[in-house]
C-alpha cells in the first residue's frame, strides 16, 4: 500500500489518533466491523493524500466518517451487484453521526483481542484497527511479509464477523480487558527487543504500545474493575522504555542493566511510571504487571547498579512467582537471591529451578550460572559456561555479549 | 523463535512424485496449500514458497564491481531446495511437529533450522 508510511509528520499522528473514533462510528452506522475497517483504511489513505494539499478540514472526524461511509456504501453496492445477493442490510447513511463516544478505544481494543483469535491475529488487528497503521507498516514492524499480515487481518475479521459491536457484559469484561493487556504487552516486548539499528524505517512498536495502553487506561479507569493492572502495565512499559536510550552503547554493542549509563535514562518516563504505581500499590490484590513495574521502579530509583535495593527486588519476585509462576520469573528471582545472599546460595537456587526442564537447557539459565560462577571466582568454569550459553543462543547481540564475557575471563591463570 | 523448514528434492523424491497419477499430484499440491492455510490460521506462518526448477536458477558473482550471472552448473546437483516454510514457534519441538505435517515428509526428508535473531536484548 502506498502513502502514509512516513513516521515523522504531524498529519500521520493526527490520522492515527482519529482512527478509532472514525472506525467506531462507521462500524456502528453500518453494523459490520470488517468492511467498516477496510473503508476507514481507505479514508485514512485519502486524507493522507488530500489534506497536505487542501488543508485539514474543520471537522476532520466528520470528513473521515463521510468518506469512509461513502467507500463502505460503494463497496457494499459492488459486492451486492456482483454477487446478486439479496441482503436486507439497511444503509443508514442519513442517520446523524454519533461521533467520538468515550469508550470507542476500549470497545475496539476488546473486539480486536477477541478470544476466538490467535495472539498474532490480535496483534495485527489491534495495530491496524486501533493503531491506524497500514498493513505494510505492521509487516515492517513485525518483520513479517505484508501479504502475510494482510491475510492474518482479513481472516481475523472473517472469524469475528457477526460479533455485536458493543462492550461485553460486566461478567465477561474483566477477562476481555486482561486479554487486551496481554496483546498490548506483546506489542511492547516486540518493539522493545528490536535493535535500534533496524528501526530506521520501522514504526516504533514500543511507543505505539504505550500510546494504545494510554488509550485503554483513559477509557477504562481501573476503579471500574477494582484492579490496577492497566495502570500497572502502563507503568511497566514506561519504566522499561525509560532505559532504552542507555541500552545501546555508542559503538552499537548492548549494555545490560548493570552496565548502563543511568544518566541517559528518561527521567520523565520514570517519574510518570512511579506516579502510576503509587496509585496502584496500596491495592490488596496487586497484579503481575504492577509487581513487575515495581521491580523496574526499584532499579530506576537506584542511582548506581551497586546501590540497587536487592532485598526489595527479591521480596517482589517472591510475590510475583506466586501470582504469575514461570521459568523466567524463577530465573530472575535466582539473580536477585544471589545479589542478596551471595553466589553460592544463588547456584543452589539455580540448581533447584533447573529441575524444571523448560528452564534447564535454556541459554539464559547457563548465562546466569556463568555469572554466578564468575562471582565465586571459579573463572575457568565460568568461562566455559559463558561459551556454552553463547553457543546456545540464537540472538547475535546476546552471543556477542556472552563471548565478550568469556574473553574477559581468559586472562593469565585461567586455563583455556 | 523462527525456524526455516526446508523441503528438499532428491532423485528418490522426484521419482516418487513422478510415479503419482495426475489426481494424486494435484492432491499433493492441495495438501501444501491446506497446510499453508492451517499455519496462517494458527498464527505460525511467516512466509512459504515453492521454488522453480534449478534449471531456471542463475549463479551471480560480483568481481571488481562487475555483476556476472551464469547458468548452472546445477545439473549434477543431486539434491536441491524445492520449497520452504518460515514459521514462528515457541520451541524446536513445535517446529518439528509442523515439519512432520509437510506432505513431503512422508516420502523424503524435510529439514528444520533455527533462524538467527538479530534483535538486541536486555537482562
Amino acid at each position: 500500500m502506498p502513502g502514509r508510511s512516513e513516521p515523522s509528520g504531524g498529519l500521520d499522528t493526527l490520522l492515527r489518533r482519529l482512527a478509532p473514533s472514525v472506525l467506531a462510528t462507521v462500524a456502528r452506522r453500518h453494523g459490520d466491523f470488517g468492511t467498516a475497517e477496510d473503508a476507514v483504511q481507505e479514508a485514512l489513505l485519502a486524507a493522507a493524500t488530500r489534506w497536505p494539499a487542501h488543508g485539514v478540514p474543520d471537522n476532520p472526524v466528520g470528513w473521515l466518517v463521510t468518506v469512509a461511509s461513502r467507500r463502505w456504501v460503494e463497496g457494499w453496492r459492488q459486492d451486492t451487484a456482483r454477487r446478486q445477493r439479496e441482503v436486507a442490510l439497511a444503509v443508514r447513511a442519513a442517520d446523524p453521526p454519533e461521533i467520538a463516544e468515550r469508550d470507542d478505544s476500549l470497545l475496539l481494543l476488546v473486539l480486536c483481542c477477541h478470544p476466538a483469535l490467535t495472539p498474532v491475529s490480535q496483534v495485527g488487528l489491534t495495530l491496524r484497527a486501533v493503531g491506524g497503521l497500514t498493513t505494510a507498516e505492521i509487516g515492517r514492524a513485525l518483520l513479517v511479509p505484508e501479504a502475510t499480515v494482510g491475510q492474518r487481518i482479513s481472516r481475523a475479521k472473517a472469524r469475528i464477523r457477526g460479533t455485536r459491536f458493543t462492550l461485553p457484559g460486566p461478567a465477561e469484561l474483566p477477562d476481555r480487558i486482561a486479554a487486551v493487556r496481554q496483546v498490548l504487552y506483546l506489542i511492547f516486548t516486540e518493539g522493545h527487543t528490536a535493535s535500534s539499528g533496524r528501526e530506521l524505517h520501522r514504526v516504533d512498536l514500543a511507543a505505539e504500545a504505550i500510546r494504545l495502553t494510554r488509550l485503554l487506561y483513559a477509557d477504562q479507569p481501573d476503579d471500574r474493575l477494582g484492579d490496577g493492572e492497566t495502570a500497572g502495565l502502563l507503568a511497566l512499559m514506561l519504566l522499561t522504555d525509560a532505559r532504552r536510550p542507555a541500552r545501546l552503547r555508542p559503538d552499537g554493542t548492548l549494555a545490560v542493566l548493570a552496565d548502563q549509563d543511568r544518566s541517559r535514562w528518561d527521567r520523565a518516563a520514570i517519574a510518570e511510571g512511579i506516579a502510576l504505581l503509587e496509585k496502584v500499590l496500596p491495592a490488596a490484590n496487586i497484579g503481575a504487571f504492577a509487581i513487575q513495574a515495581a521491580i523496574a521502579a526499584v532499579h530506576a530509583e537506584a542511582p548506581t547498579a551497586e546501590q540497587t535495593d536487592w532485598p526489595q527486588i527479591l521480596g517482589l519476585y517472591d510475590v510475583l512467582r506466586v501470582r504469575a509462576p514461570g521459568g523466567m520469573v524463577e530465573l530472575n528471582r535466582v539473580v536477585a537471591l544471589a545479589m542478596v545472599h551471595g553466589p553460592a546460595a544463588g547456584l543452589a537456587a539455580l540448581a533447584q529451578a533447573a529441575a524444571d526442564p523448560a528452564i534447564a537447557g535454556h541459554h539464559r539459565t547457563i548465562a546466569v550460572r556463568a555469572h554466578l560462577l564468575e562471582r565465586r571466582g571459579e573463572l575457568a568454569a565460568a568461562r566455559a559456561a559463558y561459551l556454552e550459553a553463547a553457543a546456545a543462543t540464537l540472538n547475535l547481540a546476546e552471543r556477542r555479549h556472552l563471548e565478550a564475557r568469556a574473553a574477559a575471563l581468559a586472562g593469565p591463570g585461567v586455563p583455556r | 523463535m523462527r525456524f526455516l523448514i526446508m523441503v528438499q528434492s532428491n532423485p528418490s523424491s522426484r521419482a516418487y512424485l513422478e510415479s503419482l497419477t495426475e489426481a494424486e499430484q494435484e492432491a499433493f499440491g492441495r495438501a501444501h496449500l491446506a497446510l499453508d492455510s492451517a499455519l496462517l490460521d494458527s498464527g505460525h506462518l511467516v512466509a512459504s514458497q515453492g521454488l522453480a526448477d534449478p534449471a531456471e536458477a542463475r549463479r551471480v558473482t560480483v568481481r571488481d564491481g562487475a555483476v556476472v550471472a551464469t547458468d548452472g552448473p546445477f545439473a549434477e546437483v543431486k539434491e536441491h531446495l524445492a520449497g520452504f516454510y518460515l514459521v514462528d514457534c515457541t520451541d524446536l519441538d513445535e517446529a518439528i511437529s509442523i515439519a512432520a505435517r509437510v506432505p513431503d515428509a512422508a516420502f523424503t526428508h524435510v529439514e528444520v533450522r533455527p533462524v538467527l535473531d538479530f534483535s538486541a536484548w536486555e537482562e
